[in-house]
């Protein structure tokens, strides 16, 4: 549909132009919103209607101002656009009592304008939301991923959630700099928190295994659980001679004695950790 | 109980949400942890099959009862260019991409019962059945 009638169109302007103080108190009224921010939206509107090339673009960044500052301070997407509808109330109320056809006319294709206007908050508000999302999504990764020095020379690289190759790569990147950086013969990579292994995960581990003995660093594999172990052997995955041990804790020992610092047989205490949530 | 569910595999996002879902599943229907696991990697193995080898697919979870026993049923179903050697995909160690070539035959031996269809060009249906004990 298409309402652009220009008698209608310009009979809009006028009341806009007339009666700029009540549209706004009313705006803000129905908005909720500073009279002063609506100010600067309400003129801009009123320039861009005005103008033959009806460029938006100085509304629309305004708008979009809005639509962050709203969501910031915890308004919904749908509060910020019934912000913008309330400008059509106002509008309306004058309309009303004035209902000359062209004026209907006009009010129609201001309300197309205005119902734009308003979705346009809405794709601002997802938009900024989906920035958000990807940037913690990257936030995540570098902080689920840590590498951390369990003794002098050994590493642990805790692992928590779905190993994918952006996960993986990650974590080989990062273990592989920390062996450089503190010349670490040793690394623990504890799949404690991994809920699931398959072969795709398996390869992932087995390659970045691979690339730390590359580097002269021996790797176990610890926190593998019952369950694991049933799924591993099932699927037929093998970790050849990978040492591999069922809790940080032993494949702690198994390091310091591989190092020299524990030379007793004694059978260190045993902590167990369970996570079973995906 | 839960009903049947239709969920898309068009990335390594979805793959993590089947897994989720399928251990829901697998808790409610009573599987033991083990079984949970067994048949949550499977769910894994095969989605990611029909992601990297279809270009993405759907899986069909629903929940299946024989008598006493109940259990969870998936069907991995996908478009892509189908498995020209069904036979030699089921063998272990082979593999078309770069994977480790367990992931069918591992598939297989994880679940209780399991069911290939995939001619050249038609694409491929995997139908996975984990019973309870």
């Amino acid at each position: 549909m298409s309402v652009d009638l220009p008698a209608g169109r310009r009979r809009i302007e006028q009341l806009l132009a007339d009666h700029q103080d009540q549209l706004i108190k009313r705006w803000a009224q129905t908005a909720k919103a500073s009279a002063d921010e609506l100010t600067e939206i309400y003129e801009a509107l009123r320039s861009a209607i005005a103008g033959d090339d009806r460029d938006l673009t100085d509304v629309r960044g305004l708008l979009a101002e809005l639509s962050r500052s709203r969501a910031r301070r915890g308004f919904t997407p749908s509060d910020t656009a019934r912000a913008v509808f309330g400008l059509k109330e106002a509008v309306y109320e004058l309309v009303e009592t004035d209902a000359t056809p062209d004026t209907m006319r006009g009010f129609i294709w201001f309300s197309l304008l205005m119902d734009d206007l308003g979705l346009f908050t809405f794709e601002t508000f997802a938009t900024a939301r989906e920035k958000i999302i990807i940037e913690q999504t990257e936030q995540l990764l570098e902080l689920s991923t840590p590498v951390v020095a369990i003794w002098e020379g050994i590493l642990a690289v805790p692992l928590v959630g779905t190993l994918d190759s952006a996960r993986t790569q990650v974590v080989m990147e990062k273990l592989l700099q920390a062996l450089v950086d503190t010349g670490a013969e040793h690394a623990v990579i504890d799949i404690t928190g991994v809920p699931a292994v398959d072969t795709q995960v398996a390869q992932h581990l087995l390659k970045t295994i691979v690339a730390a003995r590359l580097m002269g660093a021996e790797c176990v594999i610890s926190g593998i659980r019952p369950q694991i172990a049933h799924s591993i052997v099932t699927l037929g995955i093998e970790f050849g001679d990978i040492v591999t041990k069922a809790t940080l804790a032993d494949a702690l020992a198994h390091a310091l004695r591989r190092s020299g610092v524990l030379t007793t047989e004694r059978k260190a205490t045993r902590i167990a950790i369970r996570a079973e949530d995906a | 109980m839960t009903a049947a569910r239709e969920m898309p595999i068009a990335s390594n996002g979805d793959v993590v949400l089947v897994r989720q879902y399928v251990r829901g599943v697998a808790v409610e229907m009573g599987l033991s942890l083990v079984d949970q696991t067994k048949v949550v990697t499977a769910a894994s193995e095969l989605a990611r099959n029909a992601l990297v080898y279809a270009g993405g697919g759907a899986v069909r979870v629903e929940t299946v009862e024989n008598g006493r026993r109940r259990g969870v049923r998936l069907t991995f179903s996908d478009e892509g260019p189908g498995i020209p050697d069904v036979d030699r995909a089921m063998t272990d160690g082979w593999s078309s991409g770069t994977g480790l070539g367990l992931g069918l035959s591992g598939s297989r031996r994880l679940v209780d019962e399991f069911d290939l269809e995939s001619a050249p060009g038609k694409g491929t249906v995997v139908t996975v059945t984990k019973w309870g004990r």
